[in-house]
C-alpha cells in the first residue's frame, strides 16, 4: 500500500501533495470497500464456499509471508510449505494433545515458526539466489518424513496425523454457523496481519529490507546491517506463514505429513508470481489462483487438469506479466491519466513530462539488467 | 466434451430440485418413498474423491474405471429404474483439497453418499466431517485397519482386506509350518509397511515360542535392501515377510538368493506382481515364495477362461477401452462400485442416508466377478469390513498357483 510514495521517492518526483492525499483517499474508500465486502460475503454465500473463501484468506497470508521475503527482501524459497505445515502441526498438537483453545494456538505457532525461521535464516546468510532456494526446498522435502519419524509419533501422529476439532462459535454469537465464524475469526487475524506487514513494509526497517534487495552491497555501505535484516525477515516471513498453517489445521481439521507435499511450497510460489512480487493485496489473488484454478482447471477437462492449468497459467503471465498487483496499477495509471486529460493544463503539464521521462528512466534499467 | 455436458447437467440439477422439490413433498406420499439428500424418481446421484492429478495420480485408473461400470449399470438400465450421476473430484492426493471437493460434493451437488474414495490420509481429513455429517462414505478404498470402526464412525465403511488383517494372516501361516520360527520382517518406514509390522507382532505375541526376531526398515529413497536382508538372515531368521513395495521386495529376494537363504519366505500382496517383482528378481529365485490374493490377477493365464475374468475383459473393452488390461486397479474400480450400486438396489425405494448405511451393514454373501472364486462379501451392523477372506498362493516359477482354504486375518 506504500508503493507509490517509494516509487515517487525513489524516482525524485515530487507529486502534488493534493494529488497524493486524493488518491490515499481512494485508497481507504477502497480498502473500506473491500473489507465491507469481505464481511458480507460469508452471509451470502453457503458453508463450503465460505469454507473455500477462509481457505483463500489463510494461503493469502501464506503468500504473503513468502512475499516479505521474496518480493520484499529478495531471497529465495520454494520451502515455505514446511513453516506452513510446521504452524498447523503446532496448532494440532497443542489443541488436541494439551487442550489448549484455539485461539491462544496461534501465537505459539507463529513463534515457533519464528524461531526456526531465524534459525534457518542463519546459515542461508552465506547462501544467495538459487542456493538459498535449494536450501529452502531440502525443508520443504524433509517435513513431511520429520513428521512421520518414531520418535515424534507420541506428538504428531506419524502418518496418521491429527484430527483437529472445529471451533466452537463464542457464545455471544448464537446466530452464526461454525463455518461463518471460522471465517470472521480468519478476517480478523488476516486484516491485523496485513496491517502489520503495511506498517513494516512502509517503516524504515522496510526500506532497509528493500534496499537489501535491490543492492546488497549499497544498502551495506549505507550503514545497513545486512545480515540482521535478513535474518530477521526470514524469521517474520516464516512467523506469517506460520500463523497461516495454524489456520488452515483449524479449517481443515486435520493434518498429516501429506498434507505439506512439496507441492503446497510451489503453490505459494505459483502464487506469489501471479500476484505481484512485492504488492500485499496481490498475495489475495495469489490466494485465490492457488484455490480456484486447479478447479477451473479440472472442469475444463479432466483428462488434460494439468495442461488447461498451465495455459491458465500462461495467459495470465502474459496478460499480467508482473502480476495482478502490476496490472492493478497499469490500470489505475491508466484510469489516472484519463482524468488528467480533463483537468486544467497547469496541473496535467508537470505529470505529462514527467511520465515519459519515467519510462525512459524504466526502459535504460532494463536495458542495463540486459547487458 | 463429454465431461462439459455431464458437469453442465450437475450444475443445473440443485436448481431443478429447489424448484421441483416443494411440488414432489405436496404430492401425496406414495408408500415406502423415502428420499434423502441427491435422489429422484430417476436419478441418484452419488459422489467420489480421486487422485487424477499429484504424486499418485497412477491410481486415478481406479476412479475412471468406476464411471466406467457406471455407466455400464446406467445402459442396463440403471438401479431400480434409477440411473447413476457418478460425481468424482480430483484431489491430487492432498488432504485438504479432499475436504474442499468433498464439502463441494455434499453441500453443493447434494450427493447421496461418497462411493469408494480413494488414499488413507485423504479419507482421514473427512473421516470426521462424514460422521458428523451423517452422510455414507461407503467403501474407502484403503488398506489401513482403522475403517472397521461401527461404533465410533458408524457413517464410514471399509471395502478391502487391510494390512493389518494380512499380516496376521503371514504370521499365521508361518506358525502352521514352524511354531517355533524366527521370523524376519522387511517393511517400509512407511504406514502400511507399520500396518503389516503390527499385525505380525499381533499374531506372534511376546509369549513365544516363535517370535519376531528383526524387524528391518528401509526408506523409499534407500538404494539397496541389501543390508537388511544381511541383517536378518544374520540374526537367525527361518521365516521372512516381505512386504516392501515391488522394486524392494525384488531386491530382496534376489540377494536372499544371492546369500543362499532360504526361508519360508512370504511376499505380501503390495509386491506380488510378476512382471513387476518376481521377473526382475529372476523367476528361478521366487520359486516356493507364497503371498494371498484376493482379487483376481488379470495378468494370470489361469482365469484365461473364467466367467468373472471374460466378463471384466467385455467390460473394459466397451466401457474402458483406454484402460490397461493389466492394471489390478482396473479390477479395483469396478469390483468397488459394483458393492456401492448392491447397497443401492437393496435400498429399494427408501434411498435415504440412513437406510444406505444400513444396507452397507447388511450385505450377505454378495458376490463380485474379479473377486476370487469362494470369496463373498459379508457386513454386520458390528462388522464394517466387506471383504475379510484372501487365499494364499505359491510361486511355481511361471505362475502363482493357489491353495489351501479361504484365510481370513483373526488371530487364534
Amino acid at each position: 500500500m506504500t508503493t507509490p510514495q517509494q516509487e515517487t521517492v525513489a524516482l525524485g518526483v515530487a507529486a502534488p501533495a493534493a494529488r497524493q492525499a486524493m488518491r490515499l483517499q481512494t485508497r481507504h474508500w477502497v480498502l473500506a470497500g473491500a473489507i465491507a465486502v469481505a464481511l458480507v460475503l460469508p452471509f451470502v454465500f453457503q458453508g463450503f464456499v465460505v469454507f473455500q473463501l477462509t481457505e483463500v484468506l489463510i494461503y493469502g497470508l501464506a503468500i504473503l509471508g513468502l512475499n516479505l521475503m521474496t518480493g520484499f527482501n529478495g531471497q529465495f524459497s520454494v520451502g515455505h510449505g514446511a513453516f506452513f505445515g510446521v504452524g498447523a502441526y503446532v496448532t494440532a498438537i497443542m489443541m488436541q494433545r494439551w487442550n489448549v483453545p484455539y485461539y491462544w494456538t496461534l501465537p505459539p505457532a507463529g513463534i515457533v515458526c519464528f524461531v526456526v525461521g531465524i534459525l534457518f535464516g542463519l546459515p542461508a546468510l552465506r547462501l544467495r539466489g538459487l542456493y538459498l532456494a535449494l536450501v529452502t526446498f531440502a525443508a520443504a522435502v524433509a517435513l513431511p518424513q520429520l513428521l512421520k519419524f518414531h520418535g515424534l509419533e507420541g506428538w504428531t501422529g506419524g502418518v496418521q496425523g491429527i484430527v483437529v476439532n472445529q471451533p466452537d462459535v463464542p457464545a455471544f454469537l448464537p446466530i452464526i454457523d461454525a463455518d461463518q465464524w471460522l471465517y470472521l475469526f480468519t478476517l480478523a487475524i488476516t486484516l491485523l496481519m496485513f496491517w502489520g506487514a503495511s506498517n513494516l513494509t512502509g517503516s524504515r526497517t522496510g526500506r532497509a529490507i528493500m534496499a537489501i534487495r535491490d543492492h546488497e552491497i549499497a544498502a551495506a555501505a549505507m550503514g545497513i546491517n545486512a545480515p540482521l535484516y535478513k535474518t530477521l525477515t526470514f524469521g517474520v516471513s516464516a512467523l506469517y506463514t506460520g500463523v497461516a498453517g495454524a489456520l488452515s489445521a483449524l479449517a481443515v481439521q486435520f493434518v498429516a505429513p501429506d498434507s505439506f507435499s512439496l507441492f503446497v511450497s510451489i503453490n505459494f510460489l505459483v502464487g506469489l508470481i501471479l500476484g505481484g512480487m512485492g504488492s500485499l493485496p496481490g498475495c489475495l489473488f495469489g490466494g485465490l489462483f492457488v484455490l480456484y484454478v486447479p478447479n477451473i482447471a479440472e472442469s475444463l477437462s479432466r483428462g488434460l487438469a494439468g495442461v488447461a492449468y498451465g495455459v491458465i497459467m500462461l495467459l495470465v503471465i502474459f496478460v499480467m506479466p508482473s502480476g495482478a498487483a502490476g496490472f492493478a496499477r497499469y490500470v489505475g495509471g491508466l484510469l489516472a491519466r484519463h482524468r488528467e486529460v480533463e483537468l486544467p493544463a497547469h496541473r496535467a503539464t508537470p505529470n505529462a513530462v514527467a511520465r515519459p521521462a519515467q519510462r525512459v528512466e524504466h526502459q535504460r534499467a532494463e536495458s542495463a539488467e540486459n547487458d | 466434451m463429454k465431461h462439459l455436458t455431464r458437469r453442465r447437467i450437475l450444475a443445473a440439477a440443485p436448481a431443478v430440485l429447489a424448484f421441483g422439490g416443494p411440488l414432489l413433498s405436496a404430492r401425496p406420499a406414495r408408500a415406502a418413498k423415502k428420499y434423502g439428500p441427491g435422489v429422484t424418481d430417476t436419478t441418484i446421484k452419488i459422489g467420489n474423491t480421486c487422485f487424477y492429478s499429484g504424486p499418485a495420480s497412477s491410481y486415478g485408473t481406479i476412479g475412471r474405471a468406476m464411471a466406467a461400470y457406471y455407466k455400464m449399470v446406467n445402459e442396463q438400465g440403471g438401479v431400480n429404474g434409477r440411473k447413476i450421476e457418478f460425481i468424482s473430484y480430483d484431489d491430487a492426493y492432498s488432504p485438504p483439497k479432499t475436504v474442499e471437493m468433498t464439502r463441494k460434493m455434499v453441500e453443493e451437488d447434494h450427493v447421496l453418499l461418497d462411493a469408494g474414495p480413494l488414499g488413507t490420509p485423504t479419507n482421514s481429513a473427512i473421516w470426521h466431517y462424514m460422521n458428523q455429517n451423517k452422510v455414507p462414505q461407503l467403501f474407502v478404498s484403503t488398506g489401513a485397519s482403522k475403517w472397521d470402526d461401527p461404533k465410533g464412525h458408524p457413517w464410514t465403511i471399509g471395502w478391502q482386506p487391510n494390512y493389518h488383517g494380512e499380516g496376521i494372516i503371514y504370521a499365521n501361516y508361518i506358525l502352521k509350518q514352524k511354531p517355533d520360527a524366527k521370523i524376519g520382517v522387511l517393511y517400509q518406514d512407511d504406514d502400511f509397511g507399520k500396518d503389516y509390522l503390527r499385525g505380525i507382532t499381533d499374531r506372534v505375541g511376546t509369549k513365544g515360542p516363535a517370535k519376531v526376531a528383526l524387524a528391518a526398515s528401509y526408506e523409499t529413497t534407500d538404494a539397496t535392501v541389501d543390508s537388511q536382508i544381511i541383517a536378518i538372515k544374520a540374526a537367525g531368521c527361518d521365516a521372512f515377510v516381505n512386504t516392501a513395495i515391488p522394486k524392494f521386495a525384488a531386491q530382496a529376494i534376489k540377494k536372499a538368493a544371492q546369500i543362499e537363504w532360504k526361508p519360508i519366505h512370504v511376499l505380501s500382496s503390495i509386491g506380488q506382481s510378476v512382471a513387476v517383482t518376481l521377473k526382475p528378481a529372476g523367476l528361478e529365485n521366487s520359486v516356493g515364495i507364497v503371498t494371498d490374493f484376493y482379487l483376481k490377477d488379470p495378468t494370470d493365464p489361469q482365469w484365461k477362461d473364467d466367467a468373472g475374468y471374460k466378463w471384466w475383459v467385455a467390460f473394459m473393452g466397451k466401457y474402458y477401452p483406454n484402460g490397461d488390461k493389466t492394471d489390478v486397479n482396473n479390477v479395483y474400480g469396478p469390483s468397488n462400485a459394483a458393492t456401492v450400486v448392491q447397497v443401492l438396489k437393496q435400498c429399494g425405494d427408501e434411498l435415504t442416508r440412513e437406510n444406505v448405511m444400513r444396507q452397507a451393514a447388511n450385505l450377505h454373501n454378495f458376490q463380485v466377478p474379479m473377486l476370487l472364486p469362494g470369496i463373498t462379501i459379508n457386513t454386520t451392523p458390528t462388522d464394517f469390513a466387506p471383504v475379510k477372506q484372501v487365499r494364499m498362493a505359491r510361486f511355481s516359477g511361471q505362475r502363482w498357483e493357489l491353495f489351501g482354504p479361504l484365510l481370513t486375518g483373526e488371530i487364534g
